[in-house]
């Protein structure tokens, strides 16, 4: 008499789970993919907008006078537009004035900060051969410290006119990019640092000088390939 | 604290649970990693406060609709799949609404996932209770988490920055607190609160007990 009521129990607690796992959790997880999805699609463009708003934004802040701008790579062939681009590069962006005329190259450099990886955009001017505005795009730097890099406006002086001039055969440049103590800078080469963030300070120094020595000989050896706006995007 | 275990009528209290009684932050002390890294602004701590409402809402909805689906043995596994849906939809929303603001959130949005207010909710009120309670008793918690975010960040931006959703308060001489804004202003702000919310809680209940013994004296 007992016999059947315990075989029915141990049935129920057996049998029901596998069934019922399975069941919920294919239909979560079909569910769940269908709306991660529908979510993606929906705010693909308007996130690939916001992106290409926050490069152009900096972008037109670090070359002064730049309204239109081209993408290109520098490659180990030389500079090639970056539509037609396949291989390997740096990418670096051209802006242009009113006239269509070249008005600076902008360039991502990086370095560790404090905290972290400082990313900043810096621009070229192949006209007096200096970098000419810097921005900061990404920093975990402490606030009211080091965060001083993107706004302090006696450390943004110095990138009116940094000089990065090349050297006699062109391969590197002329003088090293260096930071030197607050209120020490002589040569116009030098960065000179915000007092208390020494190490950011540092940071922006030592990624310019990498990134100049690397990059600013290989742009004026192709500076042709830039100069014409023609082609380039509003 | 009451914990319904029977399915509840919705009452005022449903909602007003979450602001006072069981404030997840200033009661339970739910979900403090959020709660003292992203409050460095009032408005970092808003926008956290409403992506963790809006998981909390429809996780939870979701959760209640199909309760009688969700078998015993893997109610977390489905729980988590169903919160880091939403977690990912927040993500992808606020990307799409400001980079800026993306960005000062870091790595705290994809964390939502893990939040214990919203497994709390999900396990302890959403998978025993039926869809118009467990709404009105979500949005309710993610109120007073929002809220409680609220005074946190407002304080710290304060003090910390001088200003308040970016708005300066103060004259060019105010020299602000930039300890506020860093981590150890986090604990400094919320251990304030606690003080202040505790005070005023131990305060009434000892007038409601002055109150019963003068009754019974009285008597």
């Amino acid at each position: 008499m007992n016999q059947p009521g315990a075989a029915q129990t141990q049935e129920l607690v057996t049998a029901t789970p596998s069934f019922a796992m399975l069941r919920t959790l294919s239909l979560v997880a079909g569910l769940s993919g269908f709306l991660v999805v529908l979510a993606y699609q929906i705010t693909l463009p308007m996130i690939e907008e916001n992106k290409r708003i926050a490069i152009e934004r900096a972008l037109f802040k670090v070359i002064p006078g730049a309204v239109s701008r081209r993408d290109f790579m520098v490659t180990a062939q030389g500079i090639v537009p970056a539509d037609d681009s396949t291989g390997e590069g740096t990418l670096i962006y051209a802006g242009y004035d009113e006239q269509g005329r070249l008005s600076g190259v902008a360039l991502e450099a990086a370095a560790q900060g404090y905290q972290d990886v400082i990313r900043i955009l810096y621009s070229f001017d192949p006209a007096c051969q200096c970098i000419r505005g810097i921005q900061v795009l990404k920093m975990a730097e402490t606030p009211g410290i080091g965060d001083k890099i993107s706004k302090d406006p006696q450390f943004q002086e110095n990138f009116v006119e940094l000089d990065a001039r090349l050297s006699a055969d062109g391969s590197t440049l002329a003088n090293d990019i260096h930071m030197v103590k607050h209120g020490t800078k002589t040569k116009p080469w030098q960065i000179d640092a915000i007092s208390g963030a020494t190490i950011s300070s540092r940071a922006v120094a030592r990624m310019l000088n990498d990134s100049a020595q690397q990059m600013v000989p290989k742009i004026v050896a192709d500076l042709d390939q830039l100069q014409d706006a023609d082609r380039g995007t509003e | 604290m009451k914990r319904p275990d029977q399915e509840e009528k919705v009452t005022a209290d449903t909602f007003l649970r979450g602001l006072w009684e069981e404030n997840p932050v200033f009661v339970m002390l739910l979900g403090m990693c959020p709660v003292l890294a992203v409050t460095n602004s009032a408005i970092n701590a808003l926008a956290m406060g409403l992506a963790t409402t809006f998981v909390l809402l429809f996780s939870s909805s979701l959760v209640s609709l199909l309760r009688k689906l969700i078998p015993k043995q893997v109610r977390i596994a489905t729980y988590i799949v169903i919160i880091a849906t939403f977690v990912t939809i927040v993500d992808y929303s606020i990307q799409a609404i400001s980079l800026d603001l993306y960005n000062a959130l870091g790595a705290f949005i994809q964390l939502i996932v893990v939040n214990c207010i919203i497994l709390g909710r999900a396990e302890a009120y959403a998978s025993k209770q039926r869809l118009g309670a467990t709404v009105v008793n979500s949005l309710g918690m993610g109120v007073g988490f929002t809220i409680a975010l609220l005074c946190l960040g407002s304080v710290r931006e304060i003090l910390g920055a001088g200003s308040l959703f970016g708005f300066p308060l103060f004259a060019e001489n105010f020299q602000p607190w930039v300890v506020m804004i860093l981590p150890p202003g986090g604990f400094f702000v919320l251990g304030g609160w606690l003080l202040l919310f505790n005070g005023y809680r131990q305060y009434r209940e000892r007038k409601l007990m002055e109150q019963q013994g003068a009754t019974a004296s009285g008597s």
